[in-house]
């Protein structure tokens, strides 16, 4: 956690309620998300007891396994999941974009331009936890290797039809939440302890009742109270009046109210299909009373949900959140292109070339994200600046110069008074965002002396006399001993622009500084690209595994042996 | 005290309250109950009966299949076990300290015997901070080369071949416990031959096996623990060796930095007492929650959030904690950065009145503080519109 960040928590503490971390929204939230709130059973991998799904707030669609132990009642349960969610995920497939790449032509081995599809928009998934996140993975590895009788006749324990694929999807979804900034699978205390500090630590932060107790407290109550009391208020028969937001439920849930039920649900299956008089009746009335059971420990968490989704709805959008979206677009459209071509599931794991690729992916990523949310908001920036990744202030002085090349090209030195104290040593190279937007780099200089006239003169004479002067004056940079003494807070740098100026000999108008601008100066790339390219797969090294056997045959990944009881 | 109690104290070996509650012997929970702040522990039954039916799964059939698991794992090339070649000696005995002493026994002939055995639910006992504490593994294997090896049966799935790291770490720091309780038993067993320190090459081990009629062999506990867990989604047992030597060696010294019970108990006030009982109508408790809550803080604890997780008596603490406005409640990371101010209050205090000019104070700390106050102050006044959290 960041100084600025730990200073915010302190600052929710003093004010009993969450404070800000950001000024705009960096997380693209769909106008019509999918929310998904699963429970599972406890002890029990991959059996779901119970979910609220759907894009309508008002109108979740309740689904429950009455007895998890049941494989017929969960397939039943995951078939009815893919009717509410495959829909879903379908809608936004038809509606494209056309999109301009370059590939290479097979034939010329020429880079051609192409037309490729990209859908309009795609459908996001909203969870309420990290839990649910993980949830939604594990989920999807579970059915995605299940065979359908339509795929294979002789399968023991066929899965019904949409299953496997809607596994396939879930899985895709669940890959794609690893990467930084990615919104395709988003969870809530995340999206949320993104934007707010509460005056407790992360790890409470965990808890979606307590995250939103502290961010919206109710009226007259500070929000560690509210916390405390979402966290672990009891009603008179000691259950949770905010239950957990699962997946996993409150064991004095379990204890008291669903094992009962279950007993009563097992007797009343029993009867029923012994015939004894009544049996059906009583097995509906049982069914109906743990879906009442179910729904009374979703439906807090689906309101949460929505309450989250509001609270973050009254944020701006940050301005890049867009470009990083239509990455997202790619990656729904391009599952939708590999499905579409009938690949076969995901692997259980990535062979290595994968794997590397994946780091690589999300390692540049990060980096991205990282510099979008700082130029999208003040606040991050701040977080930056105080780390001595950027600096900002006022331009004092800006003086005209020129390389030494054939073609002179504009070399301006614009010198900046500025508060910060950025990790700074010669010639480290800069990076800012103009007033038009468009990119501009440049290069630290040296320092200037802070007396007005004089230090321009110096700066004059720094440059007339030799450009590479500067590494005299930045030797005692960053050693704060040094640069603290006698000039109070304020420093003057000087920055060369070493780009974004034009073509010509004159720098385009509007594209240099003018005294008494604002400028804010990176040391960080605004558009940070990856590493170097990874090899082709055929000089694949040994270390990942050599270039795949073309004569081993190609193995389709096999469905997980079916034991016969499975669970329990 | 259980092993995973124990390697929760070992995680936070400067919470003295918990180190005196813990070797009282006090329910910590009860405690809670009675100050006001109960813990949100609890099994699940479903997570209860999952877990013993598994349990008793993997263990069926005599141990054989564990052996058979174990033994794949260690990929040493030795001989597999043949049908009815696992021996699976009687432990029962009366009272934790008869079982104590019924293990040692046990695991003294199997090592003699030089050949496999499963030791199902042992007791042994390790030296908590000047009083004993009874643990109970789910169950021991000996070597036919007469060493040991700890076997953890957790319910959560091993979804191809990887689980959950915190379920992992949490059950390799609960097995390190069990293994440093073992090594005390093998080293009252086995005094190490003159000639040749823990050998364990195949030669050493059979000389070993040749020497057990004779004298008295050579015991050592494995230092890599079989996980056994579900594998994917079934209820078909699936195993790791995991290795433990960092958590022993981290619980080893966790233990030994303990202060010792009778210091902390020493520098209580006269007359301290953690007495729960009720009153014979069975409703009020005998002590009053002001004198329970003053016993109590009269301990020191080292509260922080991961606390909340492992220690019943947490929720206490943290109240207490955020009322004194130590830095900690917020994570115990946060101290890193602040230097010597301890408080929420002392932290604001600092970063909000600074002298006008800005100047250095000399506690790089401070000036951090306050440069990270003016930056976001900024920033927020800078918002287009002011957007209201509410």
């Amino acid at each position: 956690m960041s100084l600025i960040t730990t200073l915010a928590r302190m600052e929710a503490v003093r004010e009993g309620r969450a404070q800000p971390l950001t000024t705009v929204r960096h997380r693209h939230l769909s106008p019509r998300p999918l929310a998904f709130v699963p429970l599972t059973t406890a002890g029990e991998a991959g059996a779901p007891l119970g979910a609220l799904v759907g894009t309508d707030r008002d109108a979740p669609r309740l689904l429950i396994v009455a007895q998890p132990r049941d494989r017929d009642l969960r397939f039943a349960f995951l078939a009815e999941l893919a009717e509410e969610i495959q829909p879903y995920l379908d809608s936004y497939a038809d509606e494209v974009d056309l999109e301009e790449r370059k590939e290479t032509d097979p034939e010329t081995g020429k880079k051609v331009p192409v037309q490729v599809e990209l859908c309009a928009d795609a459908p996001q998934l909203l969870v309420p936890s990290t839990a649910g996140v993980a949830f939604v993975r594990l989920l999807g590895r579970s059915m995605r290797f299940r065979r359908t009788a339509e795929q294979d006749p002789e399968t023991p324990f066929p899965a019904p039809a949409r299953v496997p694929l809607l596994g396939r999807w879930l899985t895709h979804y669940g890959e794609r939440s690893r990467v930084p900034g990615s919104c395709l699978l988003l969870s809530l205390t995340e999206l949320l302890s993104r934007h707010w500090a509460t005056g407790q630590s992360n790890l409470e932060d965990q808890h979606l009742g307590s995250l939103l107790a502290w961010i919206d407290p109710p009226e007259g109550a500070p929000g560690a109270e509210a916390a405390l009391r979402a966290e672990s208020e009891r009603d008179g028969d000691g259950l949770l009046r905010c239950p957990p937001a699962g997946p996993s439920t409150d064991p004095a849930f379990d204890n008291k109210l669903l094992a009962p039920a279950m007993s009563r649900y097992d007797a009343a299956r029993t009867e029923a299909s012994q015939g004894v008089a009544g049996g059906a009746a009583r097995l509906r009335l049982a069914e109906t009373e743990l879906r009442g059971l179910i729904a009374s420990q979703l439906r807090p968490t689906w309101d949460a949900l929505w309450h989250g989704v509001d609270l973050l709805r009254s944020l701006p959008e940050g301005a890049r959140v867009a470009d990083r979206w239509k990455r997202d677009r790619w990656s729904y459209t391009g599952h939708r292109d590999r499905v579409r071509a009938g690949e076969p599931p995901q692997p259980k794991l990535d062979d290595a070339v994968t794997a590397a690729q994946k780091l690589a992916a999300r390692e540049t990523a990060q980096a991205q994200l990282d510099a979008h949310e700082a130029l999208d908001d003040p606040l991050v920036m701040a977080g930056r600046r105080l780390a001595g990744e950027a600096f900002a202030g006022e331009v004092t002085d800006v003086e005209m110069a020129w390389s030494d090349a054939k073609v002179p090209r504009p070399r301006p030195l614009v010198t900046i008074r500025t508060e910060d104290r950025p990790h700074l040593a010669e010639r480290v190279k800069l990076h800012r965002v103009t007033a038009d937007g468009r990119a501009q780099s440049g290069e630290f200089a040296g320092l200037a002396d802070l007396d007005g006239a004089d230090g321009a003169d110096e700066a004059d004479g720094d440059h007339g006399a030799d450009v590479v002067e500067g590494p005299g004056d930045t030797d005692g940079l960053g050693d704060t001993d040094a640069l603290s003494h006698a000039h109070g807070p304020g420093r003057a740098l000087v920055v060369r622009l070493t780009g974004g100026m034009g073509r010509g000999k004159e720098p385009e108008p509007g594209t240099v500084p003018e005294k008494g601008d604002l400028v804010c100066w990176t040391l960080f790339e605004h558009a940070p690209r990856g590493g170097p390219e990874l090899p082709d797969v055929e000089s694949t090294p040994w270390t990942h595994g050599g270039p795949p056997d073309a004569a081993a045959p190609a193995q389709g990944p096999q469905p997980d042996p079916m034991t016969e009881e499975d669970h329990l | 005290m259980d092993a995973r109690a124990l390697a929760a104290l070992a995680a936070n070996p400067g919470c003295r309250r918990r180190a005196l509650l813990d070797g009282a012997g006090v329910d910590k929970g009860a405690l809670a109950q009675a100050l006001g702040a109960p813990a949100n522990f609890g099994q699940s039954q479903f997570a209860h009966q999952r877990g013993n039916s598994f349990e008793a799964r993997v263990k069926a059939d005599g141990g054989a299949d564990l052996v058979r698991l174990l033994h794949e794992r260690l990929r040493d090339g030795s001989e597999p076990s043949g049908p009815g070649a696992v021996a699976t000696p009687d432990l029962t005995a009366s009272g934790p300290q008869g079982r104590t002493a019924r293990t040692a026994l046990a695991l003294r002939e199997a090592t003699e015997a030089g050949r496999w055995a499963l030791l199902d639910h042992p007791m042994v006992s390790l030296d908590v901070a000047g009083s004993s504490a009874f643990l109970e593994p789910d169950a021991v294997v000996v070597h036919p080369d007469g060493s040991w090896t700890v076997i953890e049966i957790k319910s959560f799935p091993m979804v191809d071949g990887s689980a959950d790291p915190a379920k992992v770490g949490a059950a390799a720091r609960q097995s390190a416990v069990y293994t440093l309780a073992l090594e005390r038993v093998a080293s009252m067993i086995g005094e190490p031959d003159e000639d040749g320190g823990g050998t364990t090459d195949p030669a050493g081990a059979a000389e070993t096996a040749g020497k057990a009629a004779r004298g008295p062999v050579r015991a050592r506990v494995r230092h890599q623990v079989l996980l056994v867990c579900p594998k994917d989604f079934s209820n078909l047992p699936t195993a790791e060796l995991v290795d433990v030597r960092k958590q022993l060696a981290v619980t080893r010294r966790q233990l030994d930095r303990l202060t010792r019970i009778e210091e902390i108990a020493a520098a209580l006030p006269e007359g301290t007492t953690f007495d729960l009982r009720l009153t014979d109508d069975g409703r009020i408790p005998t002590r009053p929650v002001g004198e329970l809550t003053a016993a109590v803080d009269a301990v020191d604890a080292a509260y922080a959030p991961e606390c909340l997780s492992t220690c019943e008596l947490a929720a206490h603490c943290r109240i207490r904690s955020r009322a004194a406005g130590r830095v900690e409640a917020l994570g115990r990371g946060v101290r890193g950065e602040l230097g010597g101010l301890t408080t929420v209050d002392a932290v604001l205090t600092a970063a909000m009145n600074g002298p006008a000019d800005g100047a250095p104070t000399g506690d790089p700390a401070v000036d951090a503080l306050r440069r990270a106050a003016a930056l976001r102050a900024e920033a927020l006044a800078a918002r287009p519109e002011a957007v209201a959290c509410r």
